[in-house]
């Protein structure tokens, strides 16, 4: 059984429904899954519930599903720059969870790992700590942090191997790796798909067994904050 | 004379030590990263994914997949790491790195520190820094010592949401070096000519001895 498609639409075919929770890869527009969020808003799926450090901006990325409004519930750590996104928020049109970017991250490598919940010093005593179970350890206090378990976690690597043993580059890599693991089905897309054997196994980020479904595309990788320091 | 931002920068490069891994924040604690002495190995950790940042690039180097937490375009440096975000807090939450330098709204004389949201104003969120004080071995604050209304931002109580409790240890201003102790804020230094009367009557947290 081939885990390769031809398209992002084909990729995600049968798998999206109404309501889903999905768990997005990348930091800012860097390491995002362009090709499966734009394929995602052409199939028009909504009510969606989007674990993702940031949201896009105004006409990418994420943003492109605020846009057409299908996202209900954004769970994030930092949305500052998308206008559309704080429009929506301020209106009651999205819900907005804020996560602290360790936990997001840690919620989803615990999701994938079978850990339903975890503790952490992050956020005591903080708005984040309202309504969760606190315990002490060694005399210093905790709360407890579930971990996630999307229908759908989508990301993007730099090259796979057709089933799906997976390289990410510098700092792309970042929640890639935990959202990939905590999908009940994962679609990757990626530069470039070579045949199994021209990956060196022992340089393998993310091992294929995480990952279902596999598209190679081109991608725009939009740069945020373009900053250079002057020749000397 | 207060110290201006650069200043404020260098003397928080002072808090650096040979070998350290430090995690620099956005604003004025970047200009850190400026000011590291020659001959001393800092290691600055991204808390995006990297260990070894380097320089900003030279125009047409950039690269998409190269960004800090900023998310400005960065360069990688001989030693550099990188690894996915799940690892970066584990480091930070598991308290590898020495040192964060920061900014801040308000810090309390207890160290409680608040950096991340106004009420009724457009909230943004508080990306990693609630992790990075809940984790880190030190927490150094730089700020103005007085917000541009003028009103004191070392306080007895922080009015703004939390983004830790009693985090802090070193406070730098523009008017001078703060260590969170009992009962208050000590000064460890002032900026040249400025007085403690002058540091006493823009601050309301309590100045210890």
């Amino acid at each position: 059984m081939s885990k390769v498609y031809d398209s992002a639409a084909a990729a995600l075919e049968g798998i999206l429904f109404d309501g889903m929770v999905i768990a997005a890869g990348g930091f800012g527009l860097c390491g995002i899954p362009e090709l499966s969020i734009q394929a995602i808003r052409d199939a028009g799926t909504k009510d969606l519930t989007i674990y993702s450090n940031n949201a896009g901006v105004d006409d990418f990325g994420l943003g492109l599903l605020l846009q057409t409004k299908q996202i209900k519930k954004m769970c994030s750590s930092y949305v500052g720059e998308n206008d559309l996104f704080m429009q929506q928020y301020l209106s009651g049109e999205l819900e907005l969870e804020f996560n602290p970017q360790g936990t997001l991250a840690e919620r989803m490598r615990a999701g994938g790992a079978g850990i339903p919940g975890f503790y952490t010093k992050t956020g005591v005593g903080t708005v984040i700590a309202e309504g969760k179970e606190h315990k002490e350890f060694k005399g210093e206090t905790y709360i407890m942090e579930k971990g996630i378990f999307a229908d759908l976690a989508i990301v993007k690597a730099w090259k796979a191997d057709t089933t799906g043993n997976a390289i990410f580059r510098k700092t792309a890599r970042n929640f890639n790796q935990p959202a990939a693991t905590c999908g009940k089905v994962c679609v990757m897309e990626v530069e470039e798909i070579v045949e199994p054997g021209e990956l060196d196994p022992d340089a393998i980020h993310l091992p294929g067994i995480y990952v279902h479904r596999l598209v190679q595309g081109t991608f725009e990788k939009r740069i945020e904050q373009r900053t250079v320091r002057e020749r000397a | 004379m207060p110290w201006d931002r650069n200043q404020m920068a260098a003397r928080a490069a002072q808090e650096l030590e040979d070998g350290m891994y430090v995690n620099l924040g956005i604003g004025i604690p970047t200009l850190v990263a400026n000011h590291i002495p020659d001959g001393m190995t800092v290691t600055l950790q991204s808390e995006n994914g990297m260990l070894g940042m380097g320089p900003f690039p030279f125009e047409g180097e950039e690269d998409a997949d190269l960004i800090n937490a900023g998310k400005q375009t960065i360069t990688e440096l001989p030693h550099t790491a990188y690894f996915d975000s799940a690892t970066s807090f584990g480091m930070i939450r598991g308290g590898k790195i020495a040192m964060a330098i920061l900014g801040a709204m308000e810090v309390a004389e207890n160290g409680d520190l608040a950096n991340w949201m106004i009420p009724g104003k457009l909230v943004k969120g508080m990306g990693g820094a609630m992790d990075l004080v809940a984790g880190v071995g030190r927490v150094v604050v730089i700020t103005d010592h007085n917000n541009k209304r003028g009103d004191a931002k070392l306080l007895k109580e922080c009015t703004l949401p939390l983004t830790g409790l009693g985090v802090v240890d070193r406070i730098i201003t523009d008017l001078g070096v703060f260590d969170v102790v009992e009962g208050g804020l000590k000064v460890i230094e002032l900026a040249p000519e400025v007085t403690l009367d002058q540091v006493k009557d823009r601050t309301e947290a309590a100045i210890v001895d």
